[in-house]
């Protein structure tokens, strides 16, 4: 614990980033720039959620981290330890009992709480980006409410597939102003961005910032004779039997057998043990 | 009768170079205006003064908002002046490519703009966008192309297709015909000649091609050097030039 800071960046820099957050939350959905700094990790292993996590744990917290939901990958497991060891604060793997989340890619199915705080990886924070390659317009966009332009992302997907056929960083638009990428979460997810919990979310590599506060309102776009569906595969957990939580097919052996099992590894469990 | 669009004095400077200067003209609902010159002599600054996409070192240019009556687009707020770019005004660039998303099909180039102004029926968007495809004579069955897989001459006419949707009142053409081969260009000609009548529009189009603006305009602005050198009427130019350089130009179109 003295070979490093408390959460491994300096003061100086945790106060940087918590500006950058405070600005965030005081603008919901918009992109804060802040001076990103190389982490001991890869550019899309979560570094601008590390950052982030490192601005907001306190010693008396309880970190949890999750990877596509599950607590064993390699993602979630490097990044516990790292706070684990340059920190020294608490785990666990309970969605329940932690105070700060790091999630790459889902939202629990637990509903947060107020005193929760969820911490996003985010790869490409403008969600506008494939279609307007220029940054200084897409600020101008932003700045100037003109989203039409996202709208077209969504009519090419219905001309092509005859639906909306994007599935994950699917775009919303926070409190009637601001268009934000929620991060590739699936858009089975999106209705949960509506939640108690604090929610932040930090690129590393674009070296940006943004947050959802508590029970703001986050829309997701879509036109009127297509609107927006949560869709996830429409099975029940092979594991633990629920019909309502997100699911991730598994193909498990040479003949093309597959199964369907919570994406989220700690309410599945949780709910195995209720049953036994 | 109010004019459309009132220039005075607009003038714009590249450091001591004259992009164009002393400009004035009155612009009324339906009239066609061309204007011609060689190359560098200041027709595409002053289109792109007009257009809101250079600020002008000088002068006003008054626009008659459907609100408000004239306003001065110059200083005025930028969000107001790109609302006005996406729905009273259209812009149609020489080349295809720089008014036109290459990476969209051909229906969401259309429909850019009626989402951009608040079209969120996606029905209603495709059904449009199909009718406009049909009076720019493109095939329905290529709605869902891209740009990309379009000859010259369509994705000129998909351009002018994607500005026109909107209906604006003032289109601002820069060598709508350039690059494109002669019966390529008579037939696009033609089709805007069409739809200038047909929608009652008011245009000012930029060109180096005399017989672009002898069809196509009501009336004329020759520019040498950033300055205009002689205005009247397109055939009273083109027919009796007073001015040496309009003299020039006149007779240096190639007879076929």
């Amino acid at each position: 614990m003295t070979d490093y800071n408390f959460a491994y960046l300096d003061e100086q820099t945790k106060r940087m980033i918590r500006r950058a957050i405070l600005k965030g939350l005081a603008v919901p959905g918009y992109q804060v720039p802040f001076a990103s700094r190389e982490m001991p990790m890869p550019y899309g292993w979560g570094t601008g959620g590390v950052q982030v996590s490192a601005a907001v744990l306190t010693p008396d917290d309880t970190f949890k981290v999750i990877d596509q939901g599950a607590d064993d990958t390699t993602n979630a497991v490097s990044i516990r330890r790292f706070f684990e060891k340059t920190a020294g604060v608490a785990v666990t793997e309970k969605t329940a009992e932690a105070s700060v989340i790091q999630t790459r890619h889902r939202i629990p199915e637990t509903d947060l709480t107020e005193d929760q705080i969820l911490v996003y990886q985010v790869p490409i924070p403008e969600p506008l980006r494939f279609l307007e390659p220029s940054e200084v317009e897409t600020r101008k966009m932003h700045a100037l409410e003109e989203y039409g332009l996202m709208h077209v992302k969504l009519y090419e997907d219905i001309s092509q597939h005859g639906a909306i056929a994007t599935a994950y960083a699917y775009p919303v638009k926070v409190e009637g102003r601001y268009v934000m990428d929620p991060s590739p979460i699936p858009k089975f997810d999106n209705p949960k961005l509506n939640m108690a919990g604090i929610q932040l979310f930090g690129a590393g590599r674009e070296q940006r910032i943004y947050a959802v506060p508590p029970y703001t309102q986050v829309v997701s776009l879509d036109f009127e004779d297509h609107p927006f569906e949560a869709s996830k595969a429409d099975h029940a957990c092979d594991l633990c039997g629920s019909t309502t939580s997100y699911l991730d097919e598994l193909i498990v052996d040479d003949e093309g057998k597959r199964m369907f099992m919570c994406s989220d590894t700690d309410f599945c469990a949780a709910r195995r043990e209720d049953a036994a | 009768m109010t004019p459309l669009l009132q220039v005075e004095n607009i003038a714009k400077f590249y450091g001591p170079r004259i992009g164009c200067t002393d400009v004035s003209f009155d612009l009324f609902p339906g009239e066609v205006m061309g204007i011609v010159g060689e190359s560098g002599s200041g027709k595409s600054t002053l289109l792109n003064c007009l257009a809101g996409h250079l600020p002008p070192d000088r002068g006003a240019v008054e626009f008659d908002t459907r609100t408000d009556g004239l306003r001065d687009t110059v200083t005025m707020s930028e969000p107001e002046r790109r609302m006005l770019g996406r729905t009273d005004w259209a812009f149609v660039h020489q080349h295809a490519r720089d008014g036109l998303r290459m990476n969209v099909s051909a229906g969401g180039n259309v429909g850019e703009r009626l989402m951009a102004v608040g079209a969120r029926h996606y029905g209603d968007i495709r059904s449009t966008a199909t009718d406009w495809l049909g009076r720019v004579e493109i095939d329905a069955d290529r709605i869902d192309d891209r740009p990309t897989a379009f000859s010259g001459g369509m994705q000129q006419r998909l351009q002018i297709a994607r500005n026109l949707v909107t209906g604006p009142r003032l289109v601002f053409m820069d060598e709508p015909t350039g690059g494109l081969d002669v019966s390529v260009q008579a037939r696009l000609l033609d089709l805007l000649r069409g739809l200038v009548r047909e929608m009652g529009l008011s245009a000012i189009i930029v060109t180096h091609d005399l017989a672009v603006v002898r069809l196509l305009a009501d009336r004329l602005m020759v520019m040498k050097s950033g300055h205009v050198v002689e205005n009247g009427l397109t055939d009273q130019v083109l027919d009796d030039p007073q001015h040496a350089y309009t003299q020039l130009l006149v007779s240096s179109v190639l007879q076929v």
